[in-house]
């Protein structure tokens, strides 16, 4: 095996893992997965959900201990046998999880030191935590008061506090899984700046990301893992990065073009907003959406871009059941007739249907299994004198898990056991069982890996094919070019403008999306 | 093993409840020389604990929505007071009395409905001031004097089921009953098998469903026996108690209710995830009412049930009832925080408890040592489930929970429907 990857043995390896293999009550999960990370370089990580990059990292950080593997962990020269989480920290490896593990009632400094809490005289030293938690956050950029309570921080600080906590500790080699998943481009871009600072101060990262382009401007070297194992393993070379060489090795497949061919068959408007205004749902005065017209056709898929906070949900949720906000003004037509929708029953059955953002926040219960989430939200369909027909419900679910192509034995499996493509078109599934007209997604894509993007892409574009009208809502500008037919920007509540496929570009849009214009192309 | 879970038909773990619940009574069984399994003894434990059986059936339901209501107990003492009162000094006829009772819970359910569900405040504190309220009208309507009920009442909480008909060695009604319950089990798997016949799905070999059908119907029989061939010192004949009946047919009723019907799915969905529930369409400030009032009117029947047991409503009725149920429910594999538990899994919960207390009863032990052994087990039993679920296995009490929650789909436990299988049309093409 390490002959294959003589060039990483020039350099001094400060982790090797070494023919790891884990396996779960008939499920083996990582299959003689060997990595080596070198002293002071940005590993990434590439690989599908559920290939077995989480499950590599508890086995490193202790959260499976020693003994429940095999295979051997080289750190830093000494093979080593965590038991805990406690314990690898100690060793000097942090990980930050995709999920935030911070408290939003404590400050930054008591969340920093949480555990580990600065003592003097066997009392917590609240002074001299303060201090070092100020030029902790300095090193990472985060110009901040460090009494300020962790809900008031936006996603991208929060990340940045979890990686000061990490500083904190002392850490060695620090991993982050999926970090700029939910941080939008700024952020995004500072968070790349900060791993290349902290790489310049010799320190080692790990980082697990379904971004590409990020893998691409950041990292030395980089590790492919398919199906539990590790499918290929190279240094970058003065930052060229074949993109579609890790998606080959990724999914297994070439990828030909990211998005399915297709051509629209639009039709005619069918869904029309008028001069909708609302208001914050606990601040009246300030408005998040502020006199949007829009419409949607037949066939069509209509992208909605704009920068975190510009009110892109705020708005969709305000349209689906006033699920968001106080409604101020403004009209809803379907098919000409203005339509009264104040609950998300009434909203369903004028044939409205939303996909959340954060699917297990908002889009699912976690506790249930794949049929009972598919038919819930729309019992009717499946149920006769208020009864649910069990056989309906099993083999309407079963017919989705087949033709949406649901990874799992049966619908019968919890949805918490999914990876996060599979919980996506669960959700989907959830919603298409409504039989929509029109289907509204709110960044259907996000945290999910190249493969199940794709498909996800395709059954967006079937949905239209069949003469849906689909509004798609993402941060991700590539994304909304390659998917929407119509793009609308949005910009602090306000729609600012609108482009066709053919004349939309990034920079067309980003200049839209970050500075009001009226909306004259409207 | 693969061929006892066939038998079984499902998870093997989710009858490990069961298990110990068979464990417990052959060990008291034995430690006792056979006094717990005699027709009094029986009807006693039946009698002793419906009103437990009633409340914890709604409070699941509360517990599955992330509540409690400890108010239960003292809601169920004010209906046995308007029951007794009503009838004694308003001259009402009995049932009368009765459906003043469980209007009063009614209402008070209403009452405790409104504060969580429409103001907002969290059912721990509405049900704990609730708990004050109604003890105190309780003491206030009451004055703490014991108020006898009419013979009627006292029927519906301590009496059994009559003999009629020809002399069957047993009693018949507790031979009809029987008889029922294992026609109902032979039913089931014929219909399971056409029904798998149908989907053309591998049908398990004949002798699998006989030998269920011949455990499950042993079980019946020897429940039948055991109920319908004992006889009191005067001679008469004793059956199965009218509480016990009352409590099947809830029992039935509430487990179709939270496994059938969209109002069931809601109360799990939004014990689930209230957000979700409610961006699925699911309107949760009803859920929250429906279900905490709901809890309210099954303490009214615990009541009414309760002050015929005793034959009079007195000061002390109904005191640590909401314990006693929230108990059964907690050891019948719900959780804490919300969106697990099952009528079912509580009934086994509720059964293990009442065993305990009877065998310790009869035993001899005080109730300084009873005391103590049930805060045991209910300890053992949650830390049981906790402990299996850090391991990452399939919990046993979150397995019988789950498991019969889950198996909706593989059991066909509820009544014929026609089974028209639909062919989903995955990206909705047929338009409405």
């Amino acid at each position: 095996m390490t002959e294959n990857h003589v060039p990483l043995e020039k350099h001094h390896v400060i982790l090797e893992m070494r023919s790891i293999t884990k396996e779960f009550p008939g499920v083996k999960a990582l299959d003689k997965v060997t990595l080596k990370v070198r002293a002071g370089e940005v590993h990434a990580i590439c690989g599908e959900n559920g290939a077995g990059k989480s499950t590599l990292m508890k086995v490193l950080s202790g959260v499976y201990p020693h003994g429940s593997y095999d295979g051997q962990i080289f750190f830093q020269g000494e093979e080593v046998k965590f038991n805990t989480i406690r314990a690898s920290e100690k060793a000097g490896i942090a990980i930050i999880h995709q999920e935030l593990a911070l408290i939003p009632e404590l400050s930054i400094t008591e969340n920093i030191y949480l555990g580990n809490e600065v003592k003097s005289r066997g009392l917590i030293d609240w002074s001299q935590a303060g201090r070092l938690a100020t030029d902790l956050l300095a090193r990472v950029g985060l110009d901040i008061d460090p009494q300020t309570p962790i809900k008031n921080l936006g996603v991208g600080q929060q990340q940045l506090v979890e990686i000061a906590r990490a500083l904190s500790k002392d850490v060695k080699l620090l991993v982050l899984d999926e970090p700029t998943s939910a941080l939008n481009e700024e952020d995004s871009a500072h968070l790349l700046d900060l791993l290349r600072g902290l790489r310049s101060k010799g320190l080692t990262s790990i980082m697990i990301s379904h971004k590409l382009n990020e893998v691409a401007a950041i990292s030395d070297s980089i590790t492919i893992i398919r199906d539990g194992a590790t499918v290929e393993s190279f240094e970058v070379v003065d930052g060229n990065v074949d993109q579609d060489r890790i998606i080959r090795s990724m999914v297994g497949r070439s990828l030909d073009s990211r998005f399915p061919d297709h051509t629209p068959k639009i039709g005619e408007a069918f869904f029309e907003v008028r001069n909708w205004t609302v208001a914050h749902p606990t601040i009246p005065d300030r408005l998040t959406s502020k006199g949007s017209n829009f419409f949607v056709r037949h066939g069509e898929i209509v992208g909605f871009a704009g920068l975190m906070g510009a009110g892109r949900t705020e708005l969709a949720r305000s349209i689906f059941g006033r699920t968001y906000g106080r409604y101020i003004d403004g009209e809803l037509l379907i098919d000409g007739k203005s339509v009264h929708l104040p609950t998300v029953s009434s909203a369903i059955a004028h044939g409205l249907a939303y996909v959340p953002e954060d699917r297990k926040v908002l889009g699912l219960n976690l506790l249930d299994d794949i049929k009972t989430t598919i038919v819930s939200a729309d019992l009717g369909r499946i149920s006769k004198h208020n009864v649910i027909d069990r056989d309906q419900e099993y083999s309407a679910a079963e017919g989705y898990r087949k033709s949406l192509r649901i990874k799992a034995n049966s619908v019968d499996v919890g949805v918490n056991t999914l990876s996060g493509g599979n919980q996506q078109k669960v959700v989907l599934a959830k919603w298409m069982f409504t039989q929509p007209e029109l289907m509204i997604l709110d960044e259907p894509t996000r945290g999910i890996d190249v493969g199940a993007k794709y498909e996800i892409y395709g059954l967006v574009q079937q949905l239209a094919d069949q003469g849906k009208g689909v509004v798609v809502i993402s941060s991700e500008l590539p994304e909304l070019l390659g998917l929407c037919d119509r793009i609308y920007t949005i910009f602090e509540g306000r729609i600012t403008g609108v482009f066709d496929k053919a004349d939309a570009s990034q920079e067309k849009l980003m200049a839209r999306m970050t500075e009001t214009v009226s909306a004259t192309t409207l | 093993m693969k061929s006892i879970k066939q038998l079984l038909g499902g998870d093997t773990r989710q009858y490990g409840m069961v298990v110990a619940l068979i464990a417990l009574i052959a060990f008291f069984q034995i430690k006792t020389d056979g006094k717990v399994l005699t027709s009094t003894n029986a009807i006693n434990v039946i009698n002793g604990n419906a009103y437990v059986f009633i409340i914890a059936i709604g409070m699941v339901m509360v517990i599955v929505i992330g509540q409690i209501d400890l108010a239960v107990g003292s809601v169920a003492a004010v209906v046995a007071y308007v029951v007794a009162l009503s009838i004694r000094d308003w001259g009402v006829p009995w049932w009368v009395g009765v459906l003043l009772g469980l209007l009063t819970g009614m209402i008070i359910g209403a009452w405790q409905g409104f504060w969580l569900a429409y103001v907002g405040i969290a059912g721990f504190i509405t049900t704990l001031a609730g708990q004050m309220l109604f003890r105190g009208i309780q003491q206030y309507i009451g004055k703490a004097t014991a108020t006898p009920v009419p013979k009627e009442v006292k029927y519906l909480g301590s009496g059994v089921l009559p003999q009629w008909g020809p002399d069957t060695g047993l009693n018949n009604s507790t031979l009809l009953l029987g008889v029922l319950a294992v026609a109902f089990v032979v039913w089931v798997e014929i219909r399971k098998r056409n029904k798998l016949r149908k989907l053309n799905a591998s049908v398990p070999p004949i002798y699998l469903p006989v030998i269920r059908i011949v455990i499950l119907a042993a079980l019946i029989g020897y429940a039948t026996y055991l109920f319908g061939s004992g006889s009191t010192a005067a001679g008469e004949s004793l059956s199965f108690p009218v509480a016990g009946v009352i409590v099947a047919v809830l029992v039935i009723v509430y487990h179709f209710i939270t496994q059938r019907t969209p109002i069931g799915r809601a109360v799990y969905a939004v014990g689930g995830n209230k957000i979700a529930a409610g961006l699925t369409g699911i309107n949760v400030r009803r859920t929250y009412f429906l279900t905490m009032a709901n809890v309210s009117f099954l303490a009214a029947i615990a009541g009414v049930v309760g002050v015929g047991r005793s034959g009079a409503a007195g000061g002390t009725d109904g005191t640590n009832w909401e314990l006693d149920a929230i108990t059964a429910v907690f050891i019948g594999g719900a959780a804490v925080s919300g969106g697990i538990g099952t009528v079912m899994g509580t009934v086994v919960g509720g059964l293990v408890m009442a065993f305990l207390n009877n065998g310790l009863n009869l035993i001899g032990a005080g109730a300084d040592i009873t005391k103590i052994t049930k805060g045991l087990v209910l300890l053992a039993a949650v830390a049981f489930d906790v402990y299996n679920k850090s391991q990452n296995k399939p919990s046993i009490t979150g397995a019988l929970a789950r498991g019969l929650h889950i198996s909706r789909g593989k059991k066909s436990d509820g009544p014929a429907g026609p089974s028209e299988v639909v062919t989903p049309d995955p990206a909705g093409t047929a338009s409405k």
